[in-house]
Formats: structure tokens, sequence, C-alpha cells
């Protein structure tokens, strides 16, 4: 707490990203993990909580006449207009939010601070939901060819691996140690995937420290090793995902790639994803065009070419490193994918950042855009996953490797996400999943090739927080509503079926049951659709402002940033602000309970007006 | 003329169909007067291609030795490839095929030609009469009244013979108002919002020239349309300096000093023919094969396409707002006020009513703003994105409102009676058809060709139940309210539905369609059995209790 300089701040006003007029002014609050906005007003008081560890940035801007403007970026895409009065109080709150969300030790973290009040047991349960030895099993290892090696038991081969390892049953601790020697930060070859029907399997590892002729034996003989752990297969292949130049380049620095005349029977392949640095620079571009103030369409298009983002996402697909099951916890968290480098929740070189796990869940979307019956989950699955990266509201994703992790007892201290997920499963399913459906059925043949349209800006995770901009009806909510009710009237029927036979038999008897009729129209009314969005205008030109007549935008509330308290406790309370993207959509779809059809034709009293658009 | 004179060979064997996403099928091709067919021999899976020749927009024809290829580009977008063994016999049907798919005569249109194996249950050519949708209006006002002033085309050619006009004018005032707009399209009633009582009305630009020419009948009729005291907007659909120049040829605009009740708004959508060139751009990028991510964005871009796109669902949404918002009553012109303002009046009306997004409802609406209201269809969609020839009537005026609408329509998926294929298959229709519904560029034309006696109404087709099934949205639920769409780039996506149809695998969507509609076909099975039940019990309780004292 002795970092906020300034606990509160009144008569604040919250600009609207696309509509300069519809400003609310509220009371501006810092808390040790959360800023908080609460809008005036009598009736709704509408609130909007951001965590301190999602802000990404804080940008002063130059003082007006009407106060001095404060622009928070979130690492979830929201963007934060705030213009404070007093120039003093803005430099106040800018040099508290710097340190607070600069927070320099992990206990600062808000997964130390937040409890969902489960007790010691439920944690527990959490953290074992997703076993990585239970994943190894299923996939059919250990077996003949494959092991786990306690090569790395005190961490002592390989920091940033975990202690148990599957490595070929033909590579002795000497091999792995010679062979991790030899490698980039001593990570060497392991087994990530391994697949039952034909012994196929996929390894990872860092570059090898070849330079520019070094070779290492060890090393060689590990790959041997994976080659014959698949009887079936002559030879390996070497999938390098750097562009060949920048592999060439390393060994100037002693690293390198792996030469094709020293490694039998392997085939060498460069990929050429970009490194960190271009990504992350890629994705600012695209950030900067998501933020335009209503841009023409060739701006936009123009700027989604020009920042490459999906250029790289098609890069990455191309490179199929991508199976068709949500492997996060195996392939990104366990193997020490620099979660805290990247992702930037501590204080740190800022170069170090970078959007891997973003475009590994991008990717996973443009893959149910093509196969919207393959996968169990919906896009809000990811979205919520993606904001838990950043949100350090739960343990899984902090730190740099399993060591770190057991060092800040992370397991006994925090909570795990996907225990919180699981709670909440039924928000995350996508409706058209089918367990015995075809496309659940083996492997997904993305079309790759030719099919660069195919490859779509995906608006609901990166412009998440202009609902504006999204479809106003959610056919998933629609249909997730039309298999619930469904649940109900399969029940019904059978109770209906056994009360009717019953009835039958006992014709004469006095067991008159009390009909359980169900108000149908109220049940009806799980789908019929709240368009209280859909019936917003936004500002098709700015000819109507001159012009003297009952503005639309009167009392409006504007969902796109705020949440309600309601939204508070909605399914997912501990989304705080970041429901609201989820809530708005229930809004207009079927799950509001205030139902359609007898809405009121007289309907500007409760609008809630996102501008999009549009100079004349 | 006989067909049989241009099909020198009407028959070929052992040629090879190549399709994208299929693998090449060896078959017999054959020549009608009307069809390209193509059968294959297998005798597991008999496919049959069958092809209209006026849904041929181009072809192209090779040699490799004496083994030809014929490559067809359709109007629809398709692009099929033919090899055809034998040079006279690819040669010949190369040029039966040119010379079926370009007839110059209407008359000799398949249409003229089809004969239904179906039973027609209503007649779609007296479906949606002007007076039916009149005497619905006369329910709620009596502010307007049905006018035959142009009983014979004479008044104004591109419109029907009747028209819904103020109560107020008489038809001597429209005759002298149809001389001071262009080509006579006088402004007439579009559309009539009951909760506002405001209306939307549209016309041609009048004819005012340099000398700032005025008519007072003019100004009386369109000011009929305001409250006391209130103003109106016109939407003009060309850029401020674009309508001063076209005073120089005799057009014009309102100016305020003769219609000061009437605020005008510039709304710039693209001519007709700027149109067609970025439709064709936007095909080209779409065919692009190339594995490229930056080009393809660049050629999206430089197509223009969304941009119109967005142009013209902004100006419908504008005309909107002010109908429902300001409580104004709105006039919508362009020059001649047979595209553009037909394309803000119809998607207005989408937004606006909910009726125009059920099925029936959106099918009187094209013809009540397309067809009756004199949107040159036969010029506009002579040809399409594949054409070569630089005529210049060609544009997708109409296929640009319908993407509008699946934009709108993707926004709001519940709230729709009709799906997207309907869409699809009214733009499939517009551009080559067995039907008479889109031939012909008026009212009058149509009544000189006497469509309505001679061929089929798209509509007799449609609205059979066993085709009406294919074109219902499972998720409607109907939605009294008016519907705003997002206009912002993020929210618009290119209509993979027509442009990509040919190039994209659909098994995975169309697995997803299927999905959907089983879940909620199942859901009402299972409401009706319940409510089966419910009944029989009810009933059966009702009993007890009467034998009960």
């Amino acid at each position: 707490m002795e970092h906020i300089r300034m606990p509160k701040v009144e008569n604040v006003r919250l600009l609207d990203r696309l509509s300069s007029r519809r400003a609310v002014v509220g009371t501006l609050y810092l808390t040790a993990t959360h800023v908080i906005f609460v809008e005036n007003g009598s009736e709704t008081r509408k609130e909007t909580w951001v965590l301190h560890s999602q802000i990404s940035s804080i940008e002063k801007q130059a003082t007006t006449a009407t106060g001095c403007p404060l622009l928070i970026r979130c690492k979830n895409f929201q963007v934060i207009q705030l213009v404070i009065p007093q120039e003093r109080d803005c430099h106040d709150v800018y040099i508290s939010l710097i340190r607070l969300t600069r927070p320099v030790k992990y206990e600062e973290l808000y997964c130390f601070s937040f409890n969902p009040k489960l007790d010691k047991e439920e944690r527990e349960q959490g953290w074992k939901l997703v076993d990585l030895n239970e994943e190894y099993n299923r996939m059919g290892v250990p077996n003949n060819y494959w092991q786990i090696s306690d090569v790395n038991r005190d961490y002592g081969v390989c920091d940033s691996y975990p202690t148990e390892v599957y490595v070929p049953k033909s590579a002795t601790a000497h091999i792995i140690v010679g062979s991790s020697k030899f490698r980039s930060r001593r990570r060497f070859p392991a087994l990530s995937y391994y697949c039952k029907g034909n012994n196929a399997s996929i390894c990872r590892s860092s570059q090898p420290l070849s330079g520019f002729s070094a070779r290492c034996l060890e090393d060689e003989q590990m790959l041997q090793a994976i080659r014959k752990a698949n009887p079936g297969s002559d030879f390996i292949y070497v999938v390098d995902t750097r562009p060949k130049l920048n592999a060439m380049a390393n060994r100037a620095a002693g690293k390198g790639y792996e030469n094709e005349d020293n490694y039998s029977n392997i085939k060498f392949q460069f990929i050429g994803i970009e490194n960190i640095h271009v990504m992350r620079n890629s994705l600012q571009k695209m950030l900067e065009v998501c933020e335009l103030k209503s841009p023409s369409m060739s701006d936009f298009l123009w700027g989604l070419e020009n920042s490459g983002w999906l250029k790289h996402i098609k890069a990455i697909m191309d490179a199929g490193i991508f199976i068709a099951k949500v492997l996060i916890e195996k392939d990104w968290v366990s193997f020490g994918h620099k979660f805290n480098h990247r992702y930037g929740n501590l204080d740190g070189d800022p170069k170090e950042i970078s959007p891997v796990i973003d475009q590994f869940i991008e990717c996973v979307w443009q893959l149910m855009e093509q196969f919207p019956c393959a996968f169990e989950f919906n896009e809000r699955f990811l979205i919520h996953i993606q904001h838990h990266i950043y949100s350090c509201q739960f343990g899984n994703f902090l730190c740099n490797s399993q060591k770190e992790r057991r060092e800040l007892k992370i397991k006994e201290r925090t909570y795990s996400l996907w225990a919180h997920l699981w709670k909440n499963r039924a928000d995350y399913l996508n409706p058209l999943y089918r367990s015995d459906h075809s496309q659940t059925q083996g492997t997904l043949h993305p079309q790759i090739a030719p099919c660069n349209f195919l490859y779509k800006f995906w608006s609901g995770m990166y412009n998440r927080f202009e609902k504006g901009l999204h479809p106003r009806q959610s056919v998933t909510d629609y249909l997730m509503a039309v298999k619930e009710e469904t649940l109900q009237l399969e029940e019904e029927l059978e109770a209906l079926q056994e009360r009717l036979a019953n009835l039958q038999k006992s014709q004469s008897g006095n067991n008159k049951v009390k009909s359980r009729q169900q108000d149908r129209s109220k049940q009806f009314g799980l789908y019929s659709s709240n368009n209280s969005l859909a019936n917003t205008p936004q500002e098709y030109s700015n000819d109507l402002k001159s012009f003297p007549s009952r503005s639309p935008s009167q009392g409006d509330e504007d969902s796109a940033l705020i949440l309600t308290q309601d939204n508070l406790k909605s399914s997912d309370p501990d989304l705080s602000a970041n429901s609201d993207q989820e809530s708005g959509v229930e809004d207009l779809s079927c799950r509001s309970p205030s139902g359609g059809g007898c809405l009121p034709s007289e309907d500007s009293g409760k609008d809630s007006d996102e501008a999009v658009f549009l100079a004349g | 003329m006989e067909f049989a004179e241009l099909i020198k060979t009407p028959r070929a064997d052992n040629v090879v169909l190549h399709c994208p996403f299929h693998l090449p099928v060896e078959g017999t091709l054959c020549l009608t007067g009307h069809h390209l067919i193509f059968s294959s021999r297998r005798q597991d899976n008999a496919e049959e291609l069958w092809l209209l020749h006026s849904n041929i927009d181009s072809i192209e024809k090779r040699f490799v030795g004496s083994l030809g290829t014929i490559v067809i580009k359709c109007k629809d977008l398709r692009i099929i490839q033919l090899d055809i063994p034998g040079m006279e016999e690819c040669l010949n049907i190369a040029s039966s095929i040119e010379a079926l798919s370009t007839l110059d005569s209407v008359t000799l249109m398949y249409p003229f030609f089809y004969r239904p194996m179906f039973e027609v249950l209503q007649d779609g050519w007296s479906s949606f009469l002007l007076e039916q949708e009149f005497e619905l209006l006369s329910s709620v006002t009596n502010e307007w009244r049905l006018s035959c002033v142009n009983k014979e085309f004479s008044v104004c050619p591109s419109y029907p013979a009747v028209v819904i006009v103020p109560k107020c004018i008489d038809d001597d005032a429209l005759r002298k108002v149809a001389l001071f707009r262009h080509g006579g399209r006088f402004p007439v009633l579009s559309y009539y919002h009951k909760k506002n009582g405001m209306a939307m009305l549209r016309s041609s630009q009048p004819l005012t020239g340099t000398n700032g020419r005025r008519c007072k009948e003019d100004e009386k009729l369109i000011n009929a349309t305001l409250r006391s005291g209130r103003r109106g907007f016109v939407i003009d659909t060309r850029p401020l300096a674009v309508a001063q120049q076209a005073r120089a040829k005799g057009g014009g605009f309102e100016q305020e000093v003769h219609y000061p009740q009437w605020r005008r708004i510039h709304k710039y959508i693209e001519r007709f023919n700027i149109l067609q060139e970025s439709f064709i751009k936007l095909v080209e990028a779409c065919n692009d094969q190339s594995h490229n991510m930056d080009r393809w964005l660049s050629k999206l871009e430089a197509s223009n396409w969304l941009t119109h796109i967005k142009e013209l669902l902004t100006a419908a949404c504008l005309a909107a707002q002010c109908i429902d918002r300001e409580s104004a009553s709105v006039l919508v012109h362009g020059s001649e006020g047979t595209d553009s303002t037909l394309q803000v009046t119809s998607l207005a009306q989408i937004i606006l009513d909910p009726r125009c997004r059920t099925i029936h409802g959106f099918q009187a609406l094209i013809v009540r703003e397309w067809l009756q209201a004199g949107h040159p269809f036969q010029q506009r969609c002579a040809q399409s994105a594949y054409s070569n020839s630089k005529q210049k009537w060609e544009a997708p005026v109409f296929l640009l409102f319908l993407e509008c609408v699946w934009q709108i329509h993707r926004q709001f998926p519940c709230s729709f009676e009709f799906n997207e294929q309907f869409l699809i298959t009214l733009f499939e229709h517009a551009y080559a058809s067995q039907f008479g519904t889109f031939l012909g560029n008026n009212e009058n034309e149509r009544a000189k060709l006497k469509l309505p006696q001679k061929t089929m109404s798209l509509w007799s087709w449609v609205n059979r139940p066993e085709e009406l099934s294919r074109f219902q949205n499972p998720l409607y639920e109907a939605n009294s309210l008016v519907i705003w769409p997002s206009v912002a780039p993020q929210s618009l996506q290119l209509w993979e539905g027509v442009f990509l149809r040919w190039n994209r695998p659909s098994k995975f969507l169309e697995e997803a369609e299927a999905e959907r509609i089983k879940i909620i076909k199942y859901n009402k099975e299972l409401q009706a059995k319940v409510n089966v039940l419910r009944r029989q019990l009810a009933e059966l309780e009702a009993d007890g209790e009467v034998q009960e004292p």
C-alpha cells in the first residue's frame, strides 16, 4: 500500500474510445490490486475494475483545458482513457500505477492475495486436475521405447525442465548429460508428444551449440536413440522453427543448427517463424490498428497487412506444430517456456516480452473457425485463458520453470486456473461438439496451402472490449440455451411418461398429483433475445450532430467498458471487470432473464450506446 | 432461330471435368439449347453437372496437341475446366458455348422454354401486388393514396403502373413533378414507419439545371410528408461536388431556398461502373492461388469492395436513424434513382422493419424496391466478374445489397427468418435463372415481354414448402426491434459464401450447420412430445376429478 500516493480521485472522466461525446464522470480508486472507476449517477453506479497486472502501459498525455489525460493499455487488449481534473493528481496516479504495475517480487502478485474461499482440499484438487504423468499415460508412455528419466531430479541437468522427463529407453544418463552440455540452456531433446498409433513422436530441445564446426558425440547418440524409438521409421526430421538466416547468424555466437553430415539419417527443415522481437512488434502494430478512431476500410486492411500479424499466424499454422488438443499445460508450462520473461508480469527487460502464447491461442481459434465441430470448448474459453495468463490471479502461469514454481510453493500458496475454469465449464462448451462427430475423430487436416483468406482478424480477442463491434447476437449462447432447455425437456418427458403410466394404472385412485405445469412462456423467454444493444444506433453521420434533435445518446449505458454490480455477480466473478465481455453477449442473447418479445417500442431509455464509426 | 444451328458437336465422350476440391472425373459432355450437361460414367457415383449457358460469363480455350481444354467461368463465380479430346470437337463446343451464352434476344432465354416439373401452389407473379401493400398501409394511416397515373408507363417508363403518393397530391401535379425529375421518377413512398408515422420517399435528382429551376408541385409533394414544424432529410447519394456538376447537364439537387424544411446530407455511394471494377478485382484476388498472406490482404484492400460495403451500410443506417431516432421524413435519391437510391431505401427497411427480415417480407421488399422500382436487372446482371467486355452497364448493385444484408445477418444471426443460402440463391438467379423474375429492366418491359404469362416466377418455386425449408434460419426468433449494425471495419467481413464458395472446402462448415439444425430440431420435437403428454395428463386428471365425487 505504500506505493499508493493517491487512493481516490473525484470528478474523473472516463472517455469512450470510439466517441468523445460519451464520456462519463466518476471516481477513480487505486487499491493494492486494482484500478477501479465508479461512475457517478444515482441509479447505475457502474464500475470498471482493472487488475494492475493486466496493465501493459500507462501514458500521461499533455494537459488540456479539461484536465490531464491518462491512457491505460492492458494486456487483455482493453484500453482505458481517463481525464483527471488536476495535473498534480494525475501525476500521483501515474507514479503510483507505474510502481503498482511493475511488482518486483512474486509475492506482490495478485494470486498470492487472491482467495476464492476454497478449502485446502479443494485447492489441492485444483492443482491435480491436469496431471502431466496422466497425460503421458494417455499417450501410451512409458512403454518399450520410452521411459521416465530421473536424470533431472534436482534440476541438476537443466533448471528449466521439469524433474521428470521422458526419453528413449536407450538414452543413458551419460548420453543425456552429454547432449545437454551441447544444447543452449542445457535443454536436451525430450519427448513432447507420442502417437500411439504409429510410434511416431515429437521431441523438443533448444538449439545446439554447434558454432561453425563443433560437434558432440552424445548429442548425435541422443538423436539416434530417438530415431530408434520409432522402429517404423528410418530417419527423423529435425525442424528448426527459425528462418534459416537467423539460425546461420547464431553460429557466430557459438550456437546454430545440426550439421547433417554429423547426424546420420536426419532430414533438416527450416520453417521460418520469426523471433520474439519481430512478433512483439507485429502485435504492437496490429493493436495500433485496432485502436484507430473510426478507421476507413483501407486504413484497417492496410494496417492489418502492414502489421504482418496474420502472416505470422499463418507461418505458425503452416508449421503444423499444433495438434488439435489443448496441451498448454504440458507443452508450454512444464517445459520452461519463459513465462515471466515473455509476459512481463514482473519488472524486467521489455525486450524479453513476446506474444507467443497469444499466437498459440489465436492459432487454436483459427482452427476452430475451420472446424466448428471439432473442439469441445468455445471462443470464450480461449479468451479467458488469455486473460488469466496476464491477470496473475492464478498461479499457473507464474515463473519461468517448474523449479522456480516449486521454490515459490505456488501450489500451496495460490490457486489453479484449471479448477476455476472447470467449475464454470458449462460456459465454455461448444454446443456443436459431439464426441461421436466425425470432426472429433483423429487428426484435423487444416487447409494450409492456398487458403490465405481463411485466416481472419480475430476481433473477439483484439477488440474484445469494444462490444459494439461484435455480432449482437451470439449463436453459441443461443444454442447452449437450447441445449439446456432440451435437457430439461428430456427430464420432463420422462417424468410425464411415468406419471401418465401411473395415472392410467390407478385411474380411480386418489393419487392426484399436483400438476407440475411449468410456465412455458418463461422457458421460451429463455431464448427470446433482449436486444437492448441491438437497438442502438451509432454515429452514422457527423451531420446530424448540429441538427437540433432528441439525442439518441441520452442516458445511455456503455457496457463496452463498464461493469455493473450485477455483472460482477455473474457466473464468473473472478473475472472481475473482464467478464463484461461475456455478459454483454449474454445481454443480447438468449439467456437474458428479461426476455424479448414483449419489449416496449419506446426503447431509447435503455440503450447502451456504444459508438463505432465514422467521419462524415 | 434454331438452337441446333449453333450446335455442331452436340456430344463428346471421354471428356474430363476438373472442379476445385474434387478429383477429375471422366464422362460425357452434351450441349443442348440452354444447358451444358456433363455426366460421369462411373456406375457407383453417377454425377451430373447441369450448367445454364446463361450462367457462363466467359470461356477460354487452349490446346496441347490434339487435347483441347476449355475453362468456363460462371456468373456465380465458379470456374470449371473441361478437357476435350479432338481439336475439332473442342473448337465446335467452344464456339457453341460462346454463341449460346451470349444470345442477344431475351425471348430466346431459358425462362421462355422452361416447363416446371412442380405444381404451382401460388403464382409468384401475383403474390406481391402494390395494392396489397397499400391495404396494409391503409389500416394504419389515411394520408396516402394509390395512384394509377403511370398506368400506361407514360409518365415514368421505369415506374410500375401504380405507385403510392401523398393523398393531397393529385395526378395532374404528379405529371408536373415527373417533368421536374430525371427520367420522370417523381418522389413516391418507399417505406412508412408505423412507430412514428415517418415516411421514406425515393425519387431521382431534380432537374434544376444551372439556372435553379424550381417546381412548386415537387415542393408541395415532399412537404406533404412532414409533420407541421418538423424538418426532413434529403439523403443525396452523390458527393456535393458531383451534385453541383450535375446541374450543368440539367440535373441538380434540392436547394435550401426552395426546400427550407429539408436538410440535405450527401452520403457518397460509388457509381455502378466503379462497383463493377471493384467486383472484378475482388474476384481476381479470391482466385489468386499464391501462398502469400500480404498479397491477399493488399489485393483485398485494393479492390475497395469492403469500402463500398461500409459506405452503403453507413448511408442506410443514416437513413434509418433519421426516421427512427430523429423522427424525420427522408427523401433518398442520387442521379437516376435506380441504383444507389434503391440500395439505401431497401437496406434501411431491413434495419427498421422486422417484416423485411422474414422470408416472405424479404421477397416483398425485393419485388417492391428492386423489381417494381425499376432497377435495370437485365443491364446490370448481363455479365459478372469474369466478363472482359467493356460494356458499361454491368454492375453488381444488387449483389452489393445482398452482401450488406448478409453483413447485418451476421451481426444479428437470430433476427432473420431466412439463411445465407437464400441470399446466395437470389444472387444466382439475378444473374442466370430458369425463372423470368429478373428478366427485363422494369415493369414496362416485363409487361411487353408478357413474362407473367410466358415464364415462371422465381417466387412460385421458392415458396413451395420443400424449397422453403432449405432457406429457413433455424436460429430465427422474431425480433420486433430496429436493429443497428456496426459499420466499423472490424465488424465487416468478406462474404465467403459467395466469393470463396468454390475456393474453400465447405464440408466442415456444412457439418456445423447440420449440427445446428439438428440441435434445434430435436428440441422442437421434444417440446411437441411434452405438450402432447401434458394435454393427455390434464385430460386424464380432469376425468379423474369428474369421476371422483
